[in-house]
């Protein structure tokens, strides 16, 4: 037997994810995809399988799938075919799922992502179009009840080769790929409604005693948030090493792989059953479609008509604007928000100016109210003024926060709103003299360190300021407060 | 009814007659002889005479009808009719009603046909006889003890018999042109993809056409001139490819044609009265005007088993949905979801349908796919490319259409692969996707009709029609079979 400290292992995890498309309608009928409706308020004979109706593809969902499979840097099939997936269960009323087999719509490609600011690179193995099942609903007792709104909804299933060697990469790789489908429009990706669904199959590779082991590999179903994916791989890692150790015969092909679910509450993985042998899903062509053709030049202009990929994007904010690498991971967070800083760019702001706003003021401001930047209604335009008048000393940065919380509200200029406001910066030196004289007179023993002791003259020069910040109500101009109380403390010191 | 669609048309459009006397004529008749062959599922007399009446008023009205306006027609058990039930012939499906009519259907309504009732199959189109109806037999309209054929039997029984003057079948290894020619009616089915299948019970997909059965060749090209044509809904349907008929509108002379006669289609097992027959239809082809050619189609002798594994392999997907769960039959003896399943289907399928499931379900199955599945479509691909080379020599191919004129009922239920055998040079037709028709050529010994096949160049059909309408032309092969006669 051998123990934790004779071994080294590392771990292997590949990726299923199932990707529900934005279309307005099913993947073979004209029924509408949407979340909550009455039951079966959804269907018509197609969807429901009613003998004699027959499907006709969205092509819709063939576009979102191609764009997803150029974005992915897959190879785009001349032909991609159906297929029927053969298997019984009451929330699949034909008995078959149309899906793809042998020739899928995109294979072949590689994904990046960064992950704690390294570069990573996953291979992609294919993406194929299905139909989603309906739901069985065991609420009553004695009795399943059966909704079939969700039968036909398109699915892209994307498989990824086994090459993510960590719970953090992992974690990296999904969020990136939910960014990326945002982005390119083909999914809303909302987890929490299923729109992404995440099962990494997940093993672990042994060395102990000069041998390799490979432990059986496990399937961790339907995973629906991040943060579960990053929850089920570490506790998988840890659990197949354990369960190795006590029995060095749980390997590959002696032990059936997994089906396992995640409690969340428990944070443990849960066996559902084992693989002893593959299902026989009788696949074949699906006779009642005709095979999906795309053509070089067509797909050159979806090509071209891809928005550039979340991550390079980030990269460009970095490297053309100067922009810090976490503040452009919040900027190209959503497509639409890094369109809107991209916009105010244009319209002559600083961007770093606008950086600092976008990650500090108006993305609080828009956690606050559980939105996205974007979400906040406010124009590409009056964004650039805001920043334009912090950059030209018009208002402090603290006070911008108080504008931009205004402007939620108002349709009035920033400008506008920090004058009747009475936040529009005070350059008058008069004033801002009256209130270093405030603050000093309330403020002796600081003045005298800030004065003549070397120990504490930076830290207490420092706390005048922002006295005089705080006595001036935001008003006063940083710069003008730092050089006028330089000087009133050199006088100070010749006094003395 | 002795009066043929285009008879009943142009009455009707000269106001020699009204809808109302040609579908209460239609009633009598079903009423009068349905109870000798049992050809119809459900009659629908009440509904037929008001659609009749609105034919009618538009007329009076000067208001515009379509081209089958007043003409009574009947629609085989498995095409979808809103209103009247489509049972498939099966327990699975006896009380289903679809909540939406099928293309074919909605096409002839708006031509103003009437559709006066529903006829028997063998259960979900599998059979050569009929004798597989899960709801009572269709015997054969020239004698009781003969089959109907299958499995459109009831629509080639209720036109034989004068019931009507046309119905709709479908076809998916001959079950237009069997029964046609057992029955000595014109039976056509088209070229794939010619025709919507929407609305129609699926049995082999790749195979399904649905086509008309007549009395002669220029009503049939006056059917499909309505029922052809594009559906969006049906993703096989091929666009842009309308049927306009040229004899339909009294255009009867085909040009100078070349007829193929392939010597794998007169060997082993072709009853002499047959060859006999089928030989002289040849014969009367070159009478007018036809050079025949001898061709090969060497990969014919592999389209029967080709068809049983292509046909029953889709099937088995196809039936895949009648389990009990959401419409048709459920057994009332589960205690779980896997019982549910299998009970129910083992109550609501006949023994022919069994049959076939559990074939197709072998052909797909992992380890038998590649020496039976795939096989099949690798020799479906040979069996096309015979019927490529063979149409740059000749316009049509010619053929018995079944190896024997209608057989005993019983005669051949004990021994399924003798009945698919019935199927020998239908198939291939089908696997390539041919149109194809049935034409009366003669009678047997016995007064059984005959039938000739005449294959075509995919969406040739009209080809086919002005030959099938000229060989027709003096004989009296598509006569009336004698249950219309009132002295019997
Ligand atoms: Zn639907």
């Amino acid at each position: 037997m051998y123990s934790e400290k004779d071994i080294t292992h590392r771990l292997i995890v590949g990726f299923e994810i199932h990707v529900q498309l934005a279309t307005r309608t099913k993947l073979f009928c004209g029924c509408a995809v949407e979340f909550g409706a009455p039951p079966n308020s959804r269907t018509c004979p197609v969807c429901l399988g009613l003998p004699g109706a027959l499907p006709v593809m969205n092509r819709r969902a063939f576009e979102f799938s191609v764009d997803t499979g150029l974005a992915l840097n897959c190879a785009i099939n001349r032909l991609s075919k159906w297929d029927r997936k053969s298997y019984y269960y009451p929330d699949l009323p034909k008995n078959y799922q149309t899906s793809q087999y042998d020739l899928p719509v995109a294979c072949d490609g590689f994904f990046e992502f960064n992950a704690n600011g390294q570069p990573r690179r996953i291979s992609i193995l294919r993406a194929h179009l299905e139909e989603d099942a309906g739901k069985n609903i065991h609420d009553t007792p004695g009795c399943t009840l059966v909704d079939l709104n969700r039968t036909g909804t398109p699915l892209l299933e994307i498989v990824t080769l086994p090459e993510i060697e960590s719970a953090d990469d992992a974690y990296a790789f999904c969020t990136e790929l939910q960014r990326l489908v945002t982005y390119l429009g083909v999914s809303h990706g909302n987890m929490q409604m299923g729109q992404m669904r995440f099962e990494p199959n997940i093993n672990v590779e042994i060395n102990a005693g000069g041998e390799t082991f490979r432990t059986p590999i496990s399937e961790i179903k339907n995973l629906n948030s991040f943060r579960s994916v990053r929850g089920a791989i570490e506790y998988e890692y840890q659990r197949q090493i354990q369960d190795w150790l006590a029995d060095n015969d749980y390997v590959i092909n002696d032990r059936p792989n997994e089906n396992r679910g995640w409690d969340d509450d428990r944070g443990v993985t849960v066996f559902q059953r084992g693989k002893e042998a593959a299902h026989d899903y009788r696949y074949f062509p699906e006779p009642d479609l005709v095979p999906a053709t795309t053509e070089e030049a067509w797909l050159e202009t979806r090509r071209a008509k891809l928005p550039m990929a979340p991550l390079k994007r980030r990269a460009e904010l970095v490297n053309n604007l100067g922009l810090n690498p976490d503040d452009a991971a919040v900027i190209v967070s959503d497509r639409a928000t890094a369109d809107l800083f991209d916009a105010a760019v244009e319209a002559g702001a600083s961007p770093k100016t606008l950086g600092k706003h976008f990650v500090n003021l108006w993305a609080k401001l828009a956690a606050d109210r559980d939105a996205r930047v974007c979400d906040l209604g406010i124009s590409a335009d009056r964004i650039a003024e805001l920043a334009n008048m912090v950059d030209q000393d018009s208002v402090s940065a603290t006070s911008a926060v108080k504008v931009a919380g205004a402007m939620l509200d108002s349709p009035d200029s920033p400008m506008k709103l920090a004058e009747s406001m009475g936040l529009r910066a005070v350059l008058d030196t008069g004033e801002t003299q009256a209130w270093i004289e405030q603050a000093f007179a309330a403020n002796e023993q600081a003045v005298r360190d800030a004065a003549g002791n070397p120990k504490k003259a930076k830290a207490a020069a420092g706390f005048l300021r922002g006295q005089v910040m705080k006595i001036s109500a935001g008003k006063a101009n940083p710069k003008l407060v730092g050089a006028l109380i330089e000087a009133r403390l050199r006088e100070q010191s010749t006094q003395e | 009814m002795n009066q043929s669609v285009y008879d009943i048309v142009t009455a009707i459009g000269k106001g020699e007659t009204t809808a109302r006397a040609v579908v209460a004529e239609s009633l009598a008749a079903i009423a009068a002889r349905d109870a000798q062959v049992r050809a119809f599922v459900c009659v629908d007399g009440e509904g037929a005479l008001a659609a009749a009446d609105e034919v009618d008023r538009r007329l009076a009205a000067g208001e515009r009808v379509g081209p089958l306006a007043g003409v009574p027609v009947a629609i085989k058990d498995n095409i979808c009719t809103l209103n009247l039930p489509t049972t498939c012939a099966s327990r699975m499906l006896e009380d289903y009603t679809s909540p939406y009519e099928a293309g074919v259907v909605e096409r002839l309504r708006s031509a103003g046909a009437i559709v006066v009732g529903k006829t028997n199959l063998d259960e979900f189109a599998m059979g050569s006889s009929n004798e597989n109806s899960a709801l009572f037999r269709t015997v054969n309209a020239w004698s009781p003890d003969r089959v109907a054929g299958g499995s459109s039997g009831g629509s080639a029984v209720a036109v034989a018999a004068g019931m009507v003057p046309c119905a709709l079948g479908s076809d998916t290894g001959g079950s237009i042109r069997l029964p046609a020619s057992f029955n000595g009616v014109v039976g056509l089915k088209p070229t794939y993809g010619r025709v919507s299948r929407y609305g129609l019970v699926a049995f082999g997909s790749s195979l399904d056409q649905i086509g008309p059965i007549t009395r002669d060749a220029r009503d049939a090209a006056i059917v499909l001139s309505v029922i052809a044509g594009d559906d969006a809904r049906d993703s096989t349907n091929v666009r842009g490819r309308p049927f306009i008929s040229g004899i339909a509108d009294g255009e009867t002379t085909p040009d100078p044609f070349s007829v193929g006669v392939a010597s794998e289609c007169f060997g082993e097992g072709l009853a002499g009265s047959v060859r006999a027959s089928v030989e002289a239809g040849i014969g009367r082809l070159g009478e007018l005007g036809a050079e025949t050619v001898d061709i090969r189609l060497p990969h014919m002798e592999y389209a029967i088993a080709c068809y049983y594994i292509i046909a029953t392999a889709e099937a088995s997907s196809n039936l895949a949905r009648y389990d009990g769960v959401h419409y048709g039959h459920r057994t009332s003896r589960a205690d779980d979801i896997f019982e549910l399943y299998s009970h129910s289907r083992v109550e609501g399928f006949g023994a022919e349908v069994k049959r076939r499931i559990m074939l197709g379900t072998y052909v797909l199955s992992s380890g038998y796919y590649d020496a039976y599945y795939k096989k099949a479509l690798q020799v479906r691909t040979l069996i096309r490319r015979d019927f490529e080379k063979a149409f740059e020599k000749v316009d049509v191919i010619a053929s018995p259409v079944a190896p024997t004129t209608a057989f005993r009922v019983g005669e051949k239920t004990d021994d399924p692969l003798a009945m698919y055998l019935a199927d020998v040079y239908t198939t291939s037709a089908n696997l390539a996707g041919l149109p194809a028709i049935s034409i009366p050529c003669g009678f047997d010994e016995d007064g059984m009709p005959i039938g000739l096949q005449l294959m075509g160049r995919w969406f040739e059909e009209d080809r086919l029609l002005a030959i099938a309408h000229r060989f027709l032309e003096g004989t009296d092969y598509n006569r009336l079979s004698p249950l219309c006669n009132p002295a019997r």
